[in-house]
């Protein structure tokens, strides 16, 4: 998804010269198209993300869009509070990019696991968070959103050739989009994830439960009204996502749930316990940590109490 | 003595009586930066109007002075008199530290350590303009604690922002303590000049050496940093190098002799 990603942002780059991308030393041949393309507008600011998201700040003062690039950890947890107190208190246009959600980076470890990048962003309101869940959507999100005011923070899957069916690449700040159509519970999922979570619904399916499957791509705004009436209809529902089961779209679903007095039984499926020092592929940390389908699946079933 | 019109016993004149009026302190912090503030606002900085595109950037990293600033946004006329007399009341737009929000302030700080970044953006910003405009920012001593002013120190440097000026208010106080003893950032001159840096030390009370060492800065290929020998407190003789004048408040007393300090010194 970051190729496609780098990709929009590249030809959205050849036409609006006000879009500048930094980066925090990393990207590596990801980048390069956009550094060939407008070679005064990238700048390798070093493995410095405070001083990125200052230096965003102050281009932003001006007038540009600045991008700045990172690994989703580095991004968002080590320039906190220059996120706060530039982009955010200052309402500018910076838009922050954070590559790899959950275990992406898999072998890499916990340094490396992206659990709280979410929450941390969700924390300010100001910040505005789009989660693409695959490629199309990424590129299309990106287009709808990169000339917003106030900051924005993309959190961008690392895996390639995601695609999604059913979601047909699209994008709406502020709403869900329905990738699958069920009656009987719904599945709520953001992020590249999704991809498990509609597995799940396949598997549900063979079951006799007939889930619908809901693509949650703009965490903030968050799709209130669309997230109440979908909870609304169902008795049952899980949220997915690669992130901590705490801050992110399982405590969004679960604040509308406590707060509209919604009839629906909530199972949320994320990580609970901070990820130990055993590390492995993507694949085996969802599973180890219960992001993978057959937990979903399982989730759902006890919150239908079956 | 300065002959612009932004006179820095005027200055003093205003954070006395607003700091007393709104029983805050960091009153050692902005008569530190007055003689600087005074002689930014009256010569160096050009600014037809607060809201110009092409306005030269100020950032005060060090915003718990603010006041400071204030008093010369007042004097310069971008700030009513009646705005002024705001500060710290509630509602205000003038609190303890400044906010982009308030026309006249380019950046919002209070947390040391944000301001040198956000003026290397800018200066970047400048480059890629094609703009002349400049951009300074005044950091404390204390605040190049924060590793991140040593991050923005060497993009700028990297990059060769010579738009870009530093100045450093060298009072030698923080929080709790001498710098000194807190955390010893001598030899300062040293640090900034192998990160690249043009040093250019200054007595940060002087209007002509500062005028003097804000042209040079403008002059090299480099971006400078003005380390400015200052005093906290200056100008009022019972808080100069005193610590607590960081933090403290004054009595009905103090504010009396030390408006009779500012008065007989201009």
């Amino acid at each position: 998804m970051r190729t496609h990603f780098a990709q929009a942002l590249e030809d959205i780059a050849r036409s609006d010269k006000r879009v500048v991308l930094l980066t925090a030393d990393l990207g590596f041949g990801v980048l390069d198209d956009f550094a060939r393309a407008c070679p005064d507008r990238f700048f390798n600011v070093g493995v410095a993300e405070a001083n990125m998201a200052g230096l965003a700040t102050g281009l932003a003062e001006a007038g540009y869009i600045p991008f700045m690039y990172s690994i989703a950890t580095f991004a968002t947890l080590r320039p906190y509070e220059q996120l706060r107190n530039g982009p955010a208190l200052h309402r500018f246009p910076a838009r922050l990019v954070g590559i790899g959600g959950g275990f992406e980076y898999g072998i890499n470890g916990p340094t490396h696991a992206a659990l709280e990048d979410l929450g941390a962003m969700r924390l300010q309101p100001a910040m505005q968070i789009v989660v693409p869940a695959d490629e199309a959507q990424a590129a299309n999100a990106l287009r709808a959103t990169y000339d917003l005011p106030g900051p924005v923070y993309y959190r961008i899957s690392k895996r390639e050739g995601l695609h999604l069916p059913g979601l047909d690449g699209r994008f709406r700040l502020g709403r869900i989009e329905t990738i699958l159509a069920g009656d009987d519970a719904l599945i709520a999922s953001i992020g590249a994830i999704t991809d498990e979570a509609l597995a799940a619904a396949e598997l549900l399916r063979e079951e006799g439960i007939r889930a619908t499957v809901a693509v949650v791509s703009s965490l903030n705004p968050a799709p209130v009204a669309d997230l109440v009436d979908l909870l609304a209809r169902f008795p049952a529902a899980v949220t997915v996502e690669a992130h901590y089961a705490s801050g992110g779209l399982g405590s969004l679903v679960a604040e509308l749930i406590a707060e509209g007095g919604i009839d629906c039984r909530l199972q949320r499926c994320g990580v609970f316990a901070a990820p130990d020092a055993v590390s492995g592929g993507e694949a085996h940390m969802n599973q180890r940590h219960g992001i993978d389908r057959e937990n979903i699946a399982r989730l759902l079933r006890k919150a239908l109490c079956r | 003595m300065s002959t612009s019109k932004i006179d820095p016993n005027a200055m003093r004149r205003i954070v006395l009586a607003e700091s007393k009026r709104a029983h805050v302190g960091h009153i050692g912090s902005a008569l530190s930066i007055v003689d600087i503030v005074s002689v930014l606002y009256a010569d160096v900085l050009r600014i037809p109007d607060p809201c110009d595109p092409e306005r030269d950037r100020f950032v005060l990293s060090k915003g718990h002075a603010a006041l400071a600033l204030y008093a010369a946004l007042t004097l310069k006329g971008f700030l009513s008199r009646q705005e002024l007399s705001s500060y710290c009341t509630d509602g205000s737009l003038l609190g303890v530290h400044p906010e982009r929000d308030l026309p006249g302030v380019d950046f919002t700080t209070g947390s040391l350590g944000h301001g040198l970044s956000f003026a290397a953006g800018a200066a970047l910003a400048a480059r890629l303009d094609r703009s002349d405009r400049r951009t300074y920012a005044l950091l404390s001593d204390a605040e190049c604690n924060e590793g991140s002013v040593w991050e923005a120190a060497m993009f700028a440097a990297h990059h060769r922002l010579f738009s870009l000026t530093a100045i450093v208010d060298c009072n030698g106080q923080q929080a709790l303590g001498r710098t000194a003893d807190v955390l010893q950032m001598e030899p300062l001159a040293d640090r900034w000049q192998s990160f690249g840096w043009r040093p250019v030390e200054v007595d940060g009370h002087d209007p002509g050496a500062l005028k003097t060492a804000f042209a040079e800065a403008a002059a090299g290929e480099s971006p400078c940093a003005i380390l400015a020998r200052t005093a906290a407190g200056k100008g009022v003789s019972f808080m100069e190098g005193q610590v607590q004048w960081h933090y403290l408040p004054m009595t009905d007393e103090q504010y009396a002799r030390a408006c009779a300090e500012v008065v007989a010194g201009q």
